[in-house]
């Protein structure tokens, strides 16, 4: 079954308040391999991945939208950055989804989350399609 | 920091162990077995365990911050996930290759495209950042 074309242009619930630490940032750095010998103030550019993938969940495990989750594969990503994420930064993360295509089998969801501090100021913009095996026909 | 178009960036050599998966799902929150158990890899028609997308393009931006210096100077950046970077249960691991070069620069921004590749093959597409000069 393809997913309801009613999808498209619906915005999903923010996430809880996620404070960013030092510790996090540094657990982050580390995993990637990348150097913290000068502190880890500053999140690498992937770090809003993780507040995107709770924002993900919301669409990915919402019954009535019905994606089959083992079916997913990540299609794409892109960040658009308006400042780094720095450690004490309070963030959440909401997810739109902005098109939905599906043909042969496949619904291609492009989704946006926006993820910005608590105080309302704009982090950036996180892109990503979403490909769901099982839609179609 | 000013660079010419077609400036090309020193390729950056990463070797990806099945530790550095675990390590990853961890600090991502993404525990997806493919990403750890050979049986559910295979299951679903993969050869074996690979890597989470997000970490290869980890990777290509841990690369892109070597070369800017300041990740604050970074406006966009991502790709497109193409082919799985299969991560063999050894203690060599598999080699990611990210290589770069300026593609055009308009009105202080440069376009940077990044190549990223394992075992000679792209793994990732339309892998582009823009940085402010």
């Amino acid at each position: 079954m393809p997913l309801d074309q009613a999808l498209a242009g619906r915005t999903f619930a923010s996430t809880p308040p996620y404070t960013v630490s030092v510790e996090k940032i540094a657990e982050f750095t580390t995993a990637i391999g990348a150097d913290t010998s000068q502190g880890a103030e500053v999140a690498p550019l992937t770090f809003p991945i993780v507040v995107a993938f709770r924002a993900m969940a919301a669409l990915l495990t919402d019954p009535e939208v019905g994606i089959e989750l083992h079916n997913v594969v990540h299609g794409d990503q892109r960040f658009a950055q308006t400042r780094p994420i720095r450690a004490g930064d309070e963030i959440t993360a909401t997810l739109t989804v902005d098109s939905l295509r599906s043909a042969a089998g496949m619904d291609m969801i492009g989704t946006r989350t926006e993820i910005a501090s608590v105080t309302g100021e704009h982090l950036g913009t996180a892109h990503a399609t979403l490909v769901h095996r099982g839609g179609g026909k | 920091m000013t660079w010419e178009t077609h400036h090309e960036f020193a390729a950056q050599t990463y070797v990806v162990t099945r530790a550095d998966l675990v390590r990853y799902a961890g600090a991502s929150g993404d525990f997806n077995p493919i990403h750890w158990s050979d049986r559910v890899a295979i299951s679903v028609g993969l050869p074996g365990v690979v890597a989470h997308g997000m970490y290869t393009l980890a990777l290509a931006s841990r690369a892109l911050t070597s070369w800017v210096q300041d990740p604050a100077r970074v406006v966009s950046f991502g790709g497109r996930f193409t082919k799985p970077v299969v991560v063999p249960d050894d203690d060599e691991g598999t080699e990611v290759v990210v290589s770069g070069r300026v593609t055009s620069l308009d009105d202080g921004i440069a376009t940077i495209g990044l190549t990223v590749t394992n075992r000679g093959q792209k793994v990732l597409a339309k892998t582009e950042a823009t940085v402010r000069c």
